[in-house]
């Protein structure tokens, strides 16, 4: 294919895709409901459809209050992480960025440690803390990389980002190995988990989501000037620094909105814009919505597997993402270089 | 915390039942336990020999504070780690169980340390420094744990003491079971180590005793061996399955009340909410396998006295 072709049929793919895996994982679940008492629970809270169901309130409790949200949220978290990751490895054209590139997991971890070895600190704060922390250390790392490096590419950035995700681990696990008390919490967190999703949860990162999808979407034929080169980026009037900024800001709010509810989900930054890029074309016009919707199908899809591949026990998310995803993309990484001889 | 310890202590639950009962016959009797050093004991760590009778003890495990206080072993202690915040009047240090300094140790001049989690190399560490270590880890079973009280009698002189704890222990569960009204067959519980759900199968040291009463857990379905015996539970699993108690040990740690529970989306259809029978453990006794565990099952039996009659 050739950039700047239709992004009409890659999305309507992406977008009925998503909505198969929406129905199938909230048709399935450890708590084994027919479909047609899934159905009519979902029916029952239309606004404006007056459907009463005939399913049990325990139905409904397991339908409404615990199952839907946690795909919701999953779609949510995995739209974001997939954008992130994509407008990272854009905007630092780099292949390998992912949206923990700059250390908002390790801020994030840290703050998530810090609420967890906090006496008398409720669990209600882990967001905020992880969502501070996460806040903090991309902050830190875009000071310190932008004041070292003054033209450079990124890359003083992306070193810059080195450091302080080092220093942030190092923190939390000297944290961490003081309170080993609270160590299964803390490593629980680390492995990502959407076990106690609720619409409050979807609730709190919607916003961020939302604002930072937006801007990075807005940015998408900048994030394709940048492909060139940054000089001659600059030749067509687009400011690089600028540009780096913006996105950098949206996919951070975004990003640490996503690990403050589901704790560190690796690899859906990674695989799924490259799965987009290989599958599709590499203009950001496309790769950019089509990661966002697939990167929610993804993380959907892995959350049924965290749900399902132990039940009634669960595994954590971020093992099944890196155990399924890992696999499947060096299948599809050979199967299409085998086919175009280039990646 | 509490999952990983007892994982480790899956490890080690053939060895101490092969080591436990050569343990106590390689004992002097009760009546010559003062006379009787040195004594040579065999802990999880492998066989400790110990000299003279034990007078400066550090103890880094919580659980061994506790237990060596039970038995009169209190004035023999020096120094306990800072997570034996039992009894009250132990020398708590700054001293980490979990992450153990070497030196910081040696500092108080042990002449036997206690610990329930024994880092790569440090018995052999401690050994080059001619200080016995006894290793007890989390017991997987009460006949483990009656067998660590014998071995720590013997270690530090006081054994007559420690078979008159164990027969006490033995004779207030059996008094607790005794005395509480039997609960329907199938009665069953959820037990909260964490917000996230994990929770403990019938198969953990935790489930055996709430099992004497006659409960079982929700967390069986899992595969009562699953993650050690303590499995992360999905929530609409444990909506379905409609346990009759729930059992809370995260209080401390995460402010969870019985009120919190009740107020989580979804959970006000369960029984065991809308009958109030969600109780909350002392956290620090439901992780460690010591002397208050009768305390834990008499509040076990307690609530269940209360909704059964």
């Amino acid at each position: 294919m050739v950039a700047g072709v239709s992004t009409t049929v890659p999305l309507l793919i992406a977008a009925v895709v998503l909505v198969v895996v929406v129905v199938v994982s909230t048709a399935i679940g450890p708590a084994s409901l027919s479909l047609a008492t899934v159905l009519g629970v979902l029916a029952s809270h239309v606004p404006l459809v007056h459907y009463h169901s005939s399913a049990s309130a325990v139905a409904n409790a397991i339908v409404w209050e615990i199952r839907l949200p946690r795909v919701v949220l999953a779609g949510l978290v995995g739209s974001m992480l997939a954008a992130g990751g994509a407008a990272y490895q854009g905007v630092f054209r780099n292949p390998l960025a992912d949206p923990y590139l700059l250390g908002v997991a390790a801020g994030a971890g840290l703050g998530a440690t810090i609420a967890i070895v906090t006496p008398r600190a409720s669990f209600e704060w882990l967001p905020v803390a992880a969502f501070l922390g996460g806040a903090a250390a991309v902050s830190l790392t875009y000071l310190m990389g932008a004041r070292t490096g003054q033209r450079s590419s990124g890359t003083s950035i992306v070193l810059a980002g080195v450091a302080v995700a080092a220093l942030f681990t190092a923190i939390q696990t000297n944290l961490q190995q003081q309170h080993a008390a609270d160590l299964q919490p803390v490593y629980a967190w680390i492995l990502g988990s959407l076990s106690t999703a609720s619409w409050t949860d979807v609730r709190l990162i919607l916003p961020y989501v939302v604002v930072s999808g937006a801007v990075l979407l807005a940015h998408r034929r900048l994030l394709d000037a940048l492909r060139i080169g940054e000089e001659e980026a600059s030749t067509i009037g687009v400011h690089p620094q600028r540009v780096r900024l913006v996105v950098v800001a949206a996919a951070t709010l975004g990003t640490a909105a996503a690990v403050s509810v589901s704790g560190l989900i690796g690899f859906v930054g990674i695989i799924v814009p490259h799965l987009v890029r290989l599958t599709t074309n590499a203009s950001y016009r496309v790769v950019l919505p089509v990661s966002m919707i697939s990167g929610a199908s993804f993380l959907i899809l892995a959350d049924l597997g965290a749900r399902m591949l132990e039940a009634p026990g669960e595994v954590p998310l971020g093992v099944v993402t890196a155990f399924i995803g890992g696999p499947f993309f060096i299948f599809v990484l050979r199967s299409r270089r085998s086919q175009q001889g280039v990646l | 915390m509490r999952a990983v310890r007892s994982g480790l202590s899956a490890l080690v639950i053939t060895s101490m039942f092969l080591l436990a009962p050569s343990a106590s016959g390689a004992s002097s009797p009760p009546s010559r336990a003062r006379a009787s050093f040195p004594v040579t004991v065999l802990s999880a760590g492998g066989k400790v020999t110990i000299a003279s009778r034990p007078t400066s003890i550090v103890s880094l495990s919580a659980t061994a504070t506790e237990m060596l206080y039970a038995i009169g072993a209190g004035p023999q202690v020096r120094a306990v780690d800072k997570y034996s915040n039992y009894p009250p009047n132990a020398p708590i240090t700054n001293l980490d169980g979990f992450s153990i300094n070497a030196e910081a140790l040696v500092k108080y001049h042990p002449d036997l340390v206690v610990v329930s989690y024994e880092p790569a190399g440090f018995v052999a560490q401690m050994a080059k420094l001619k200080i016995p270590v006894l290793y007890d880890p989390a017991a997987p079973t009460l006949a483990v744990a009656y067998h660590q009280y014998l071995g720590l009698g013997r270690a530090t002189g006081n054994y007559a003491r420690a078979v008159a704890e164990v027969g006490r222990l033995k004779a207030r569960i059996a008094q607790i079971v005794r005395t509480t009204p039997h609960v329907p067959a199938g009665t069953t519980y959820y037990y909260e180590l964490d917000p996230t759900y994990y929770s403990v199968t019938s198969h953990t040291f935790m489930g055996q005793l709430l099992g004497l009463l006659g409960l079982s857990s929700i967390a069986d379905a899992a595969g009562v061996n699953t993650n050690g015996g303590y499995p992360q539970l999905n929530a609409e699993f444990i909506i379905q399955a409609n346990p009759d108690y729930i059992f809370l040990t995260d209080g401390p740690c995460c402010q969870v009340t019985p009120q919190s529970v009740a107020a989580r989306p979804g959970w006000s259809v369960l029984s065991a909410v809308s009958h109030g029978r969600i109780v909350n453990l002392n956290a620090d006794i439901a992780s460690r396998w010591g002397p208050r565990i009768v305390n834990l099952l008499q509040e076990v039996a307690n609530a269940i006295k209360k909704y059964q009659g």
